[in-house]
């Protein structure tokens, strides 16, 4: 139905927008692979040398990768198991009737909306520290010895952060989810004598499996770019225990000025990422034929 | 066919979701109650709850300090900077990929959104170094720029799906009755398009106003919004935490409440329409 003029015209509509996100994707990313494969120190201008592919070699054998690549899942892994189960709990828990709802999705809802350097600094100060935080004075209460969060189990405290962030997203997606169930089928179950337990393995579970999947991919995305949170309250510490991939290359290239190597932690992540990124895009990709 | 549920269940889950909810926001609840506090009353060493002395002195120390009103102007600048401009580039081209589809749009659909994949670390240092370069280091106009460019591709994804659901026969019947082009957007297109736009541009409002990579590696005293200015609070010197907390309730509160209206959106915009 579409006229040859507007045909065209619509081209013309687009291209701003695909142009400028060629460029945004071609130029930098081709610098990031010219930049990994030359010894390019901010600090010593006039120095670059093609350097083959000694960055790389040099980012895989530098003892802080392997924590950093453990430490990046680590987080990742755990904060989306803490996400995803406590998101279809919170789900389930606020699909069901009760008095105020909507001021519970409210206060559900909002550590999303919280900048992650504020969070970070809140729980770091407020409540995770050893002298004046607020779970210090709970234990003292108690009678127990406050602990040093960060000092004595920093990753975890990172996973806690972040998982009080991200929470908010996954129950808001599975709720929207669960509100799509259908209400008639589960009656059925509950009428012929099917128990809780049966009805949210059998009717529930599957009815969220698409929405979880979503939930998975999209913050894997933006958990392996976790940076704020790590910046303000460790500094990736003490020694390597809290540093991730993207930690190490902010390291490398901001605080030791060394483009090259940086550069190629780059590349890494970028590899990393888009392993997930293919499966992301192939669930997105099917939705769309719908 | 309403499910009958019993009162007693009712107050059980109301009870339970109450405590959970509470529970969740209690961190921000926190911050805004010590806030309130003066320093002593903030690292003391029994916190209270609600019975303290109750003074705004925070909020006056840190809004005396001029550069915090400059940061939050700088925040405001980028987050509405970045975003207007994004819809700009972003709407003729959703509107294109919605009612002139090609046999591609799906194609440059899924290649839009693939640009967001990429790891912000992956172009750290080009990107640094060629707004070095060019004098975009720490100002306004090269974050707003580099924003703009993160997030167009969400913008064009949620417009496109806005766009989608309006019907094609409207546009179809608008044209038998002799509408021109121009027209055709601007009474027609328009009314129907103006809650997905606002939707959108609230949306991104939030994710630009809190994001934290590009703003804390681009921008050092001049530029820097909100979440640059808190994380450098990280070295807490002498007694802070009722300033920390005052500085923090004021950073957070504008987008908290526009995120509570969003809430719908929210889950459409950030799963690409996979969710609705």
């Amino acid at each position: 139905m579409a006229t040859q003029a507007s045909r065209i015209t619509g081209r013309l509509m687009l291209s701003p927008a695909v142009i400028l996100l060629l460029l945004w994707m071609i130029v930098p990313l081709a610098m990031t692979i010219y930049f990994s494969l030359l010894r390019f120190n901010l600090l010593m201008p006039g120095t670059e040398a093609f350097a083959g592919f000694e960055n790389y070699q040099y980012f895989f054998t530098d003892p802080s990768f392997w924590p950093a690549l453990a430490n990046t899942l680590t987080l990742l892994l755990g904060v989306l198991a803490i996400t995803v189960v406590g998101g279809i709990g919170l789900a389930v828990l606020l699909d069901q009737p009760m008095w105020g709802q909507g001021i519970v999705r409210i206060l559900v809802i909002a550590p999303f909306f919280v900048m992650p350097s504020v969070s970070a600094l809140v729980w770091k100060n407020m409540l995770m520290n050893p002298v004046n935080g607020l779970f210090a004075a709970l234990a003292r209460g108690l009678g127990l010895t406050p602990v040093d969060f960060f000092a004595d189990v920093p990753l975890a405290s990172i996973i806690v952060i972040v998982a009080w962030q991200w929470l908010p997203f996954a129950t808001l997606i599975l709720l929207t989810a669960m509100q799509s169930l259908d209400q008639e089928q589960m009656e059925a179950a509950e009428m012929d004598g099917a128990g809780w337990f049966w009805r949210f393995l059998h009717l529930t579970l599957p009815h969220l499996t698409r929405a979880i999947t979503v939930v998975v991919l999209i913050q894997t995305i933006f958990l392996l770019s976790v940076f704020a949170e790590i910046l303000v309250t460790t500094n990736g510490g003490p020694g390597t225990a809290s540093t991730t991939l993207t930690f190490l290359v902010y390291m490398q290239s901001m605080l030791q000025f060394d483009v090259g190597l940086g550069s190629a932690g780059g590349i890494v992540a970028v590899i990393l990422a888009n392993i997930v990124a293919v499966f992301l895009m192939r669930m997105i990709g099917k939705n769309l034929e719908g | 066919m309403a499910r009958e549920v019993s009162t007693g269940r009712k107050a059980l889950v109301t009870a339970v979701a109450w405590g959970i909810g509470l529970l969740i926001f209690f961190p921000i609840l926190w911050t805004v109650l010590t806030s309130f506090k003066t320093e002593g009353e903030a690292v003391a060493p029994h916190p209270s709850f609600l019975f303290f002395d109750w003074t705004l002195e925070n909020y006056e120390t840190v809004n005396a300090r001029s550069d915090y009103l400059l940061h939050f102007w700088n925040s405001v600048v980028i987050a509405l900077g970045s975003t207007l401009v994004g819809l700009l580039i972003a709407i003729p081209a959703a509107w294109s990929m919605a009612f002139v589809p090609g046999r591609r749009t799906k194609d440059l659909l899924m290649w839009m959104l693939s640009t967001k994949m990429m790891p912000a670390v992956g172009v750290l240092v080009p990107i640094y170094l060629l707004a070095r370069d060019t004098g975009l280091l720490d100002t306004r106009v090269g974050l707003v720029a580099v924003l703009t460019l993160v997030n167009l591709p969400i913008i064009v994804w949620m417009l496109y799906t806005y766009f989608k659901e309006i019907p094609g026969e409207i546009l179809e019947a608008a044209r038998m009755d002799g509408a021109s082009l121009g027209s055709e957007i601007l009474y027609v297109l328009t009314p129907m398009a103006v809650p997905g736009i606002a939707s959108t541009l609230l949306l991104n409002v939030i994710l630009a106003w809190n994001e934290s990579f590009w703003t804390l590696n681009l921008t050092a005293a001049n530029a820097a919004p909100l979440t640059a200015f808190i994380a450098s609070y990280s070295s807490p010197e002498g007694l802070f935490y009722a300033k920390l907390s005052a500085a923090s309730t004021m950073a957070i509160a504008p987008i908290l409440i526009l995120g509570w209206f969003s809430q719908k959106q929210l889950v459409r915009g950030l799963t690409f329409g996979a969710v609705k």
